[in-house]
């Protein structure tokens, strides 16, 4: 990419990351959430490899990381969920609630629902930032 | 007035939709795509949903990426040749199926209230206990999360899903020995 | 009114992956689809008058909200019509390299 995108996108990736991390944390006090602040993590990841190609970012096209973090994220979600049972209640019971009511409206409020938010955040950026780099480095090659 | 502003939005959307899918240059139309999506933020903003709009930009410019890059290694960016219409049985069995669907979409356009009363029989119980049963200010959280935690579940199935199967489908082959 | 044109809407999506012989159209086609979908999910929630469903100190828990609910279905819908399209795409660039084309009536005169 040419020497404007590359100097504009070294100040711009951390700055969306780093917004993308408020909103996925304060999901549960301003609009947001675990989808919006997920989605734009991915964003800045693939602006980086937009801007500076693949080489420069050390991913390898074999190994990716992005699939074993996919995988915390989604194995996360489940297990908040099923510390519902081991409560002794239904599936989803809001367990953090329960054992200490928080204040309302500051950050550590809303028993397990910061948990949650933080669990579908690592996943849905990492399932969108697989699916972008798969077709993005896709080059059609090798004739037999 | 509010309507009229909806109205324009949305005739704006039709017009590029009709470009996007009648252009011959590949790249033009995926570029017209992104008119549709950066107007449904705006109309999302104006009837009150600031999460859909956070989302709806970034899937937005991320659609516009993946599209450019599936043209960019594969075609010349120009369409293809052969045109033509279905034969006489699909033509006639798909007009049926459409008049059909018609007839269904009129009448449960008569059953809809008008834009602005909506029937907020199970929004009302959310709306006033949300707060105090989970103590979470964002109500659209509280409800993805808490009240309604399966659809989080199999929303987050599918995004798993698909992503292994794009990295699937697009592996490198292994060389056959000869 | 508001609820005809985004039919118009659908429709277009609609004869969009009906009626087109290359694949990125149809995949175009799909897209729009998606989005007519959520537009209407969107304008049944909405109440005249209405503020974004979030609860500040000020005001409290009393305020005349929009209907939440079908925000919610539709925060799970964007992001999955993002996985579709992906997963549609990926299907195409395969298929380019398979029979070099990416018109739908010259594969299936192709064949392998």
């Amino acid at each position: 990419m040419t020497l404007i995108v590359r100097s504009i996108a070294r100040w711009m990736i951390p700055s969306i990351f780093l917004l993308g991390v408020y909103v996925v944390l304060h999901g549960h006090l301003t609009p947001g959430g675990g989808f919006a602040g997920g989605v734009l993590v991915a964003g800045s990841f693939v602006l980086s490899i937009l801007a500076f190609g693949v080489k420069k970012n050390k991913v390898e096209t074999k190994k990716e990381w992005s699939s074993l973090t996919e995988s915390i994220g989604i194995f996360l979600f489940w297990f908040l969920a099923f510390l519902g049972i081991l409560w002794g209640s239904y599936f989803f019971l809001n367990v953090l609630t329960k054992m200490s009511p928080g204040a309302r409206f500051h950050l550590f409020s809303a028993g397990s629902i910061p948990l949650y938010n933080l669990a579908i955040g690592i996943e849905v950026a990492s399932a969108l930032f697989t699916m972008v780099f798969v077709l993005m480095v896709f080059r059609e090659k090798e004739r037999p | 007035m509010f309507e009229l502003v909806l109205s324009s939005f949305i005739v704006l959307m039709i017009l590029g939709a009709l470009v996007a899918l009648e252009t011959r240059n590949l790249l033009a139309s995926v570029i017209s795509l992104g008119i549709i999506g950066f107007a449904l933020v705006v109309l999302f903003l104006l009837l009150g949903a600031p999460d859909l709009a956070i989302v709806q930009i970034i899937v937005e410019t991320l659609t516009l990426v993946i599209f450019i890059s599936a043209i960019r290694h594969t075609t010349p960016q120009e369409n293809s040749k052969t045109r033509g219409f279905p034969p006489k049985f699909s033509w006639s069995v798909g007009t049926f199926f459409l008049l059909i669907f018609l007839l269904g979409a009129f009448a449960i356009y008569r059953e809809l209230p008008p834009l602005g009363s909506p029937c907020v029989r199970m929004a009302l119980y959310y709306l006033s206990h949300g707060m105090e049963l989970t103590g979470a200010s964002n109500l659209v959280s509280a409800i993805i999360l808490d009240f309604r935690g399966y659809d989080t579940l199999g929303e987050a199935t599918v995004l798993f899903a698909s992503a292994i199967g794009v990295a699937t489908v697009l592996r490198k082959m292994g060389k056959k020995s000869s | 009114m508001v609820y005809g044109l985004t039919l118009v809407l659908f429709f277009i999506g609609l004869y969009g992956i009906l009626f087109k012989k290359n694949l990125i159209k149809i995949a175009i086609g799909l897209c729009i689809l998606e989005y007519a979908m959520n537009l209407l999910f969107a304008l049944v929630g909405y109440r005249k008058g209405g503020v974004a469903p979030i609860v500040t100190s000020q005001e409290g828990a009393s305020s005349f909200f929009v209907d939440p609910l079908p925000q919610a279905l539709v925060l799970t819908a964007i992001v999955i019509g993002l996985g579709t399209t992906a997963l549609l795409l990926a299907f195409a660039v395969r298929m380019y390299r398979h029979y070099q084309t990416f018109d739908v009536e010259e594969m299936r005169k192709l064949q392998g």
